[in-house]
């Protein structure tokens, strides 16, 4: 019996009995596989050699003259494949192959875990099958095209709402009628135990990156991070290092059409629930039955949240702040143009409360924000939303 | 205290049958008229399915089972009330099937209390395991009402003991690797693993999830099972018949005399 891990609270394994045995298996892999020099020898290749770690701490010039701090960039977006997602994706790929599992499933939403667990596939040999919702594969044609050239199959899931929690829900199901050869490999901190602490594990590379770099060019500590929370992968991953230190930490969550309207804002406006294993802040009607989020990023837009996150919200640790559909664009454009850099829609979540935050820093105080993927998938949807801005 | 399930198992003669409803469908209204059907043909046990929007353990047919009823308006209020009016007219033991946030937004007690009040003799959680069962178990047992626990093929033994030591009513038996859906195989793992429980288990044990015929009724009572669980062939008997309510009242108690005939 496993005696799951709980964030105060939250998170827990609320699944069906049938999907016991593989989280226990899991969870000894876990244990005993991921410590182990040999796999850490391996997951050093692939993080290293393969994927192109560490990412820079880039210092932004043109954006600490802006913002009056020093402003830095952890730049997640300089991974392969273009996105954090990867850290994850080859690290419980890898794990899985360790357990002796042949097949591997995946969500997807945006198609960012889809493609990163296809580029995992390739890497490491293993059939890789990602389920996901029939709006999301008309949304998203060029991550769908992506994740078939590197050798994927694209379930298409018609079930419910058909976006990523339903895709989640198909993953599980076939989970639990393949448990004895197939791994799941989840996307984010979401999910039951193990998977919020696996996932985090996987990402805390980027925090401690982050850590290393910042005192070496600083000899301090940040005064603040900023981070977008979908699931909450990137943002868990950066904060992790940092929790017992005084840097205060900041989370940006989709507000979608702002007060009053769609919104995928599960902390600041939800409440605490059962969703896909696991206890944590839902976006939920009174009897308990699961609302349809919103955003203008597919990556953020998920009715439910990492149970970690609800620990450290309760907690006063981590502040969460709601970014609309409106502010998200505007800050896609302004990083373009203020640095060059063109930043996934989830990430200019956190661009965008960095900047509203930013005013309450002194010139000297030092700024992070966790740039967790690159813009290129978003391209034509921004152009199509900022029209006469462009 | 025994409840009437735990009387039903006691003076059964022959496996039972515990047949299958979602509430709410194919409307609040309609769904009441399904449940009595279902009765009076001869059903042992109802299992009354709450619709939960997110049904991982849940095939195809009871998804769209589940959507219609959700579609039709039904929540936790209206679940109580279906309750309640088929309980003013019948003795016929009643298990309510749920997923866990319908309970825990309305307080794991108080939905317990409620169920009890309304004439439900068991409730299972389906994403409640073992390692989350002890708020469930506790606030049924304050309640009056059989904890149901599911167990399957991939359950260790020493995993069993604990089952059964927290469980009432029976043992939920996941006959099949695999969600709710229409199968008609035997599973030999299933087979298996109704002897090994049945040495482990002074509790009846129902095998439910993919069962549909006749053979796998025989198969599955000879190796002990003291009941079956159909859900997905009655169930879809109603998806099939969707504003014809004459039809599928007939459609649906045709298919319970069937399938009680079957129960030898
Ligand atoms: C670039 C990027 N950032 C952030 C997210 C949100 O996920 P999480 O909150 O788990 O980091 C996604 C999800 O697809 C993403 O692609």
């Amino acid at each position: 019996m496993i005696e799951s891990t709980r964030f105060g609270e939250y998170g827990g394994c609320f699944v069906p009995e049938t999907l016991m045995a593989a989280l226990e298996e899991l969870e000894d892999g876990f244990r005993t596989i991921v410590p182990g020099t040999a796999f850490q020898q391996e997951m050093d290749y692939y993080l290293h050699e393969y994927a192109g770690r560490k990412t820079p701490l880039t210092f932004c010039r043109n954006l600490s003259r802006d913002l009056g701090c020093r402003v830095y960039l952890k730049r997640e977006d300089l991974l392969h494949s273009g996105a954090h997602k990867l850290n994850n994706a080859l690290g419980q790929a890898l794990l899985a192959r360790c357990m002796g599992k042949r097949r591997i499933i995946a969500e997807t939403g945006a198609g960012q875990h889809g493609v990163a667990t296809a580029i995992a596939g390739a890497a490491l040999g293993m059939k890789v099958e990602v389920y996901m919702g029939e709006e999301d594969i008309a949304r998203q044609a060029l991550n769908v095209a992506r994740m078939r050239m590197l050798g994927a199959s694209v379930l298409p899931v018609r079930s419910g709402s058909r976006t990523l929690k339903d895709a989640i829900n198909e993953a599980l199901r076939d989970w639990v009628a393949n448990v004895r050869d197939t791994h799941y490999l989840i996307g984010s901190v979401v999910g039951p135990h193990p998977f919020p602490t696996l996932v985090r594990d996987f990402q805390t590379v980027i925090g401690r990156e982050t850590r290393a770099q910042v005192l070496e060019k600083e000899g301090r500590l940040p005064d603040a991070i900023v981070a977008c929370v979908g699931g909450g992968s990137n943002a868990i991953g950066m904060f992790t290092p940092f929790l017992g230190d005084r840097t205060q930490l900041f989370g940006a969550e989709a507000g979608g059409e702002g007060p009053g309207g769609r919104h995928g804002a599960t902390l600041c406006r939800g409440r605490p629930g059962v969703l896909h294993g696991t206890y944590t802040y839902l976006i939920q009607d009174a009897f308990g039955q699961i609302l349809e989020s919103h955003s203008v990023s597919a990556g953020l837009d998920y009715p439910g949240v990492g149970p970690e996150h609800s620990y450290l919200m309760d907690k006063g640790r981590v502040t969460y702040r709601e970014v609309t559909d409106d502010e998200a664009v505007d800050s896609f454009l302004y990083l373009s143009r203020t640095e060059g850099i063109i930043p996934a829609l989830e990430s200019a979540h956190a661009v965008s409360l960095a900047r509203s935050i930013a005013p309450d820093l002194r010139n000297d105080d030092i700024l992070i924000v966790n740039l967790s993927g690159r813009g290129d998938k978003d391209v034509s949807q921004v152009a199509a939303l900022a029209g006469d801005r462009l | 205290m025994t409840t009437r399930i735990g009387r039903a198992f006691l003076a059964r003669t022959r496996p039972l049958l515990v047949a299958c409803l979602v509430a709410g469908d194919p409307d609040i209204r309609e769904s009441l008229a399904m449940i009595r059907e279902v009765e009076r043909a001869g059903a042992d046990i109802i299992e009354v399915v709450m619709p939960f929007s997110d049904p991982v353990a849940d095939g195809p047919v009871m998804q769209q089972a589940i959507q219609r009823a959700l579609s039709a308006g039904m929540n936790t209020d209206s679940l109580f009330s279906l309750i309640r009016d088929f309980r003013s007219e019948s003795e016929t033991p009643l298990v309510l099937l749920t997923y866990a946030n319908p309970v825990v937004q309305r307080g794991i007690g108080a939905f317990y209390r409620d169920a009890a009040r309304a004439g439900a003799d068991g409730v299972a959680v389906a994403d409640v395991p073992l390692e989350e069962a002890e708020p469930f178990c506790t606030a049924a047992r304050d309640a009056g009402i059989d904890p149901i626990l599911f167990v399957s093929q991939t359950t260790s033994d020493t995993r069993l003991e604990r089952i059964v030591e927290k469980a009432g009513g029976f043992l939920y038996l996941v006959a099949a690797l695999g969600v709710t859906g229409v199968r008609g195989n035997v599973d030999p793992a299933t087979i298996e693993c109704i002897r090994r429980i049945k040495g482990i288990s002074p509790l009846p044990v129902v095998p439910g999830f993919g069962i549909s015929s006749s053979h796998q009724v025989q198969a599955y009572s000879q190796a002990g099972a003291d009941g079956v669980i159909v859900g997905s062939v009655i169930v879809k008997e109603v998806g099939d018949r969707v504003g014809r309510p004459g039809e599928m009242r007939s459609a649906v108690r045709e298919m319970v005399r069937a399938l009680v005939a079957d129960m030898v």
